[in-house]
């Protein structure tokens, strides 16, 4: 995010897309309906319309994938209104013209073509976005798992400088991370192209110093993907691969083909704290700890870097990831020294400059948010307060792309993934919890009544969705509050898994597979 | 009898939630929300409230396991570690390290997902490492 969870609370709008809130992060959704409830005003795009929209002023029932088209329409009416914050663009920003361009195509009538959105509603969403005294967009997979997700985001980020909203309190563009210390692996170079702090590995004085602090030479190529590793496990270019604390066989997409991938693998080694769909494939499983049993940090969604703490001794014979990552590099002939994690930290903040003042004196009480460059440093309530971390902000003049998969009449239903309140990825720890289990058992589809009917399906039944890339059985739940030829299945359940059915075409930029919209059609079974 | 309450922070979702856990003589019984967390402020939903019950399950692994003969078997922890050390070294010497690929995780600690990277780069050689960032 580019500001703080509790900032929301005092924006008076908020422009929620893509992000079912209330379901996947419920404590955020508190913020905005308390916002509410002091009289914000509340935008909802999403295509079904969740728990969040039934509070909204305007909700928005914009077509899966049609979000760049969808946002630039709003920009289009913010142009001709002459409501773009004119000052803020002149000096902080540019690339401004190219952007005008562009937009002046997307005129709401021809949007609403797109988007199926009625072309009121886009003047209406623009006016409010443009003319409260403070906004604030929140985005979540919605957005990003697309073909077009990088487009996307980049959309999000042309509405929010178009109306000077970025660098300011109670703005920004917030993303929601999925998972509790996603913002920190990204922080911490788990990617393929950036060490610590987005140092790249192509940058030979980044990599000096990570060859000086660790004694040894460093590999300047980037690395791969998840999706490349698959493939590389297909073509034999990758023969092992080692797997810490995530469920590959689960929440990849088209899982057939990651499934083939790990069968392939000559070694196969898991970290984790259960079995997993990703173990039956291992050779070797590696029993680490829950979060309760280890000190450590985790990095929230507002870039906040706060405490773990240990209160129970770890279960049965299970050791620390860390200690188990130390023994093993050890026995390829790097020490690592398993310090206490407090030292850990201190390793990285020297080597990471948005961690430079992160101490764990100074993480007790809610931590800190970076950037925290230095020992006095406050930490960031919101970033690109005077200018944008590379000066200028640079508007992306984008055109509308469809989904990478159109229906036809074989496939004529859209389907869409994401999660239930109850449950969280792929079930690993939620569907061994007793009382969420309890909560919600089996998986299911959700679809509107009238193609229900149309497909002679009268629930409690069980039907049959099936893509180009598999099928899958389960039970059809009815509900008016997804658009007519629009499926939805939370991908929790490893029973029905959803991934069978998803896409793994990926945005050519980010390498993010389109979980959110392929083909499909629905059988009575 | 000894009870305490360890703050800490919610593994779920990236809210960040703070928790305390409660300790009754060394088992884990329940969790609390943290009334002074400038995020959740006393609040928690339903699968911070119910954050326990996963740490303590049956199905947990307690100890090492390597595939012998199709199935996996548990063993200690200096075969296992000596097993897969030695199979990485092998592949990495006859195929280079670009041969082997890791993921890290985005339910580990900034300090785990630093070891994992590290031992990635620095003791395989390769920058073959990601996580599930994009799902
Ligand atoms: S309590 Fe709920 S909202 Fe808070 S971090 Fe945990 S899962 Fe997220």
């Amino acid at each position: 995010m580019t500001n703080s969870i509790a900032e929301l609370e005092d924006a008076a709008c908020i422009f929620i897309i893509g992000s079912n809130t209330t379901e996947a992060h419920p404590l955020v959704a508190n913020r905005i309906l308390r916002a509410k409830q002091k009289g914000a005003k509340l935008i909802v795009a999403d295509p079904r319309k969740i728990h969040i929209a039934e509070f909204a002023d305007i909700h928005l029932s914009h077509r899966l994938g049609s979000d760049v088209a969808l946002i630039n329409g709003i920009m289009h009416v913010i142009l001709a209104e002459g409501w773009e914050a004119k000052d803020y663009i002149a000096s902080r920003t540019e690339g401004f013209e190219a952007l005008e361009r562009v937009v002046r195509g997307y005129t709401p009538e021809k949007v609403s073509g797109i988007t199926g959105v009625p072309a009121e509603q886009i003047r209406a969403v623009a006016e409010a976005y443009a003319r409260s005294a403070s906004s604030s967009i929140v985005y979540a997979m919605g957005i990003t798992q697309h073909t077009t997700g990088v487009d996307n985001v980049k959309s999000l980020a042309n509405l929010a400088m178009l109306c000077g909203r970025i660098g300011v309190e109670c703005g920004g563009v917030n993303p929601l991370r999925g998972q509790n210390n996603v913002q920190g692996a990204c922080d911490m170079g788990a990617l393929p192209n950036v060490l610590p702090g987005y140092q790249k590995v192509t940058d030979e004085a980044a990599r000096k110093k990570f060859e000086q602090a660790w004694g040894v030479a460093l590999p300047s190529e980037v690395g791969l993907t998840v999706m490349k590793m698959m493939n590389g496990l297909h073509a034999g270019s990758v023969r092992a691969l080692y797997v810490m604390g995530e469920n590959p066989a689960m929440s990849d997409p088209n899982s057939h083909h990651v499934r083939e991938a790990l069968s392939r693998a000559e070694l196969l080694v898991v970290q984790d704290i259960t079995l997993t769909e990703t173990t039956e494939y291992a050779h070797a499983v590696l029993p680490g700890v829950s979060f309760a049993e280890k000190d450590g940090t985790f990095t929230n969604t507002e870039r906040r870097v706060q405490r773990v703490r240990k209160g129970i001794e770890p279960v049965g014979d299970s050791r620390e990831d860390g200690w188990i990552l130390c023994e093993l590099s050890r026995r390829l002939g790097h020490a690592m020294e398993l310090e206490p994690a407090s030292e850990l930290m201190d390793e990285i903040a020297g080597l990471t400059p948005s961690y430079g003042g992160m101490r764990y004196d100074r993480l007790e009480a809610f931590g800190l948010q970076w950037p925290c460059p230095d020992a006095e440093h406050p930490g960031t309530k919101y970033l690109h307060k005077d200018k944008f971390a590379r000066g200028r902000g640079l508007f992306h003049a984008i055109e509308y792309q469809p989904p990478a998969e159109a229906c036809d009449d074989e496939y004529p239903m859209q389907l869409t993934t994401g999660r239930s309140f109850v449950h969280f990825h792929t079930g690993t720890m939620t569907r061994r919890s007793p009382s969420l289990d309890e909560e919600q058992k089996d998986p299911f589809v959700q679809m509107h009544p009238e193609d229900a009917e149309a497909h002679g399906i009268s629930p409690p039944g069980q039907v049959k969705v099936i893509t180009r890339r598999g099928s899958i059985s389960l039970e059809a739940k009815l509900s008016a509050r997804i658009p007519k030829g629009m499926l939805f299945i939370p991908f929790h359940f490893a029973e029905a898994a959803a991934n069978l059915l998803t896409i793994d075409a990926l945005d050519p930029i980010a390498g993010i597979p389109e979980y959110k919209v392929c083909a499909a059609r629905v059988e009575r079974e | 009898m000894r009870y305490e309450t360890i703050p800490t922070t919610c593994s779920y979702c990236g809210c960040g939630c703070e928790v305390l856990l409660q300790v009754l003589d060394g088992e884990l019984i329940g969790v609390l929300p943290s009334k002074a967390s400038p995020i959740n402020e006393g609040s928690l939903c339903i699968k911070g409230w119910n954050l326990h019950e996963f740490v303590v399950s049956e199905r947990r692994l307690r100890k090492p396991m390597l595939r012998k003969g199709g199935s996996l078997v548990e063993t200690s922890w200096e075969e296992a570690l000596d097993e897969v050390a030695g199979r990485l070294a092998k592949i990495k010497s006859e195929s280079g390290p670009d041969s082997i690929a890791a993921l890290s995780s985005a339910k580990c600690t900034n300090e785990e997902n630093y070891l994992m990277q590290r031992f990635v780069r620095a003791a395989i050689g390769t920058n073959n490492v990601d996580h599930c960032a994009r799902l």
